[in-house]
């Protein structure tokens, strides 16, 4: 401090410049406010302000970026799986429902539907994953999974092609839940068709007879009791992205 | 006639009011999103000291249910929140003001004494340079500490991409816990920092506005001549 000029100055200059250094001090204050006043102030985009949804766009593009579907999620030996799964959803997943006749809609195309029941998906290679399953609400459990590997069922039923849309969109048999999630992470090599849950056959609560567990995304995009699968090149309606949350929801 | 005295550069103010509205956001987002899965606690077995957070303290400031809000926050002011805290340590390293913040040898014995005199258990305090040993140590601290957010935020926010980052954090659970744990600590860092502005008096905090101190003139000799004006000041 020693090394800096120092002026003298009179008591009037003194309290001329403290006065005007805190007049911008104020109006800096004043114009935080304002623009937390405007934030909150600007229309709804399904769920949260306008700029925060921008804000989420934004990120996708600088995180979709570095984001590389061979990077493989962390997986854990079978002990490490925990026997208490925890169940953190349930919409979609009225009483009305029959596992036996169930069969997966799959839309090729408009009018195309192609209908795949339980045992021709059974019928393909088992894949199992044991990975830390990550809730949106911040807890997260190791757990146990088995069915098809996505990629094995778009190659068995010679769909492909349709890996060329950019998104998939997911409902459950009476539409009341429904996911979109980008192709990327469809087609990374953990995401799998689910029908067993620690070796065993899918519980009721977790979405029997087929669920998604997709371990690049959070639980919400996981959907259970897949009634359609459709492809499209615009994002499809999701649930939560409805609610506030981020479209991508993803690691 | 005043003697105006520099003391904190246009830049480190600049830098200081920003990160406050903004730190005062990511703390109220991450109080958002932490509701959601609140089983932090101090305690072992099944003794609890102190919950963090008791359910009159969410109801007390509206937090419930709010988690799409906190995360859309979030994510959002994490970006001002890193940009801010990168410039700020750009320009203390190429200004050389690193130089009066970054603890010495010295300031790790001497910060002791410090807290000693602040606690008015000692009369003297080491001789120091506009800020003492104490001071270095937390103003250095958070700086690091702050890195440690975006460090161990990165983790949890990407743990797949960054999954290497997550890894050296101890994995996602360990994130989580160090995130929050920095948090704590700001807040205490806060409340410390509000206590001893308030202690040190209004030229203290006016200087992180104007930039000086203003100092009495010592009084003059009955016949000062000009090079015995000895404008010395700490």
């Amino acid at each position: 401090m020693e090394s800096k000029p120092n002026n003298l100055a009179t008591d009037r200059q003194v309290r001329r410049r403290v006065i005007f250094s805190f007049i911008g001090f104020f109006i800096f204050i004043g114009l935080v406010y304002l623009a937390f006043r405007w934030l909150y102030h600007t229309p709804d985009a399904a769920g949260v302000h306008a700029p925060l949804r921008k804000g989420y766009e934004v990120n996708e593009k600088i995180f979709g970026g570095t984001f590389n579907k061979n990077t493989l999620v962390k997986t854990y030996p079978l002990s490490a799986a925990t026997t208490h799964v925890r169940v953190n959803g349930d919409v979609g997943m009225g009483e009305d429902f029959d596992p036996k006749t169930w069969k997966m809609h799959l839309v090729r195309n408009v009018g195309d539907t192609l209908l795949i029941s339980m045992a021709e998906i059974k019928a393909l290679p088992k894949t199992e994953i044991v990975f830390d399953f990550k809730c949106i609400e911040g807890w997260s459990q190791v757990t146990h999974w088995g069915g098809v590997k996505f990629t094995d069922f778009l190659a068995h039923f010679g769909l492909d092609s349709l890996a060329a849309y950019k998104y998939i969109g997911l409902q459950t048999p009476d539409k009341a839940y429904y996911v979109g999630i980008d192709m990327n992470s469809m087609l990374q090599p953990q995401t799998i068709l689910c029908y067993e849950m620690n070796g065993k056959p899918l519980p009721y609560d977790q979405g029997a007879p087929l669920r998604l567990i997709i371990p690049v995304k959070y639980g919400i995009k996981h959907l259970k009791r897949i009634g359609t699968m459709f492809f499209s090149n615009t994002q499809p309606a999701d649930y939560w992205a409805e609610r506030g949350y981020d479209f991508y929801s993803g690691h | 006639m005043k003697l105006i005295v520099k003391k904190h550069p246009l830049a480190i103010r600049w830098f200081h009011w920003v990160n406050f509205p903004i730190l005062a956001i990511m703390i109220w987002s991450g109080l958002l999103i932490y509701w959601a899965n609140d089983i932090y606690r101090v305690g072992w077995g099944d003794t609890t000291i102190l919950k963090f957070f008791p359910d009159s303290f969410y109801k007390a400031f509206n937090i419930s249910g709010r988690l799409a809000e906190g995360m859309a926050l979030h994510f959002v002011f994490m970006w001002f929140f890193a940009i801010n805290g990168l410039l700020y340590v750009l320009y203390t390293v190429i200004s050389g003001e690193w130089r009066y913040l970054w603890p010495e040898r010295k300031s790790f014995k001497e910060a002791w004494l410090v807290v000693l005199h602040d606690l008015h258990l000692r009369k003297t305090t080491p001789p120091q340079v506009k800020y003492n040993a104490a001071q270095r140590i937390a103003y250095s601290a958070i700086i690091i500490m702050g890195f440690g957010s975006l460090v161990t935020g990165l983790s949890i926010y990407k743990p797949v991409q960054f999954g290497w980052l997550c890894t050296l954090c101890g994995g996602y659970e360990w994130a989580r816990i160090e995130h929050f744990t920095l948090t704590i600590g700001y807040t205490l860092f806060f409340v410390i920092h509000i206590v001893q502005v308030v202690l040190a008096g209004w030229n203290n905090f006016q200087a992180m506005v104007t930039g000086f101190e203003v100092e009495k003139l010592p009084e003059l000799e009955p016949e000062p001549s000009e090079e015995t004006t000895n404008t010395q000041n700490s």
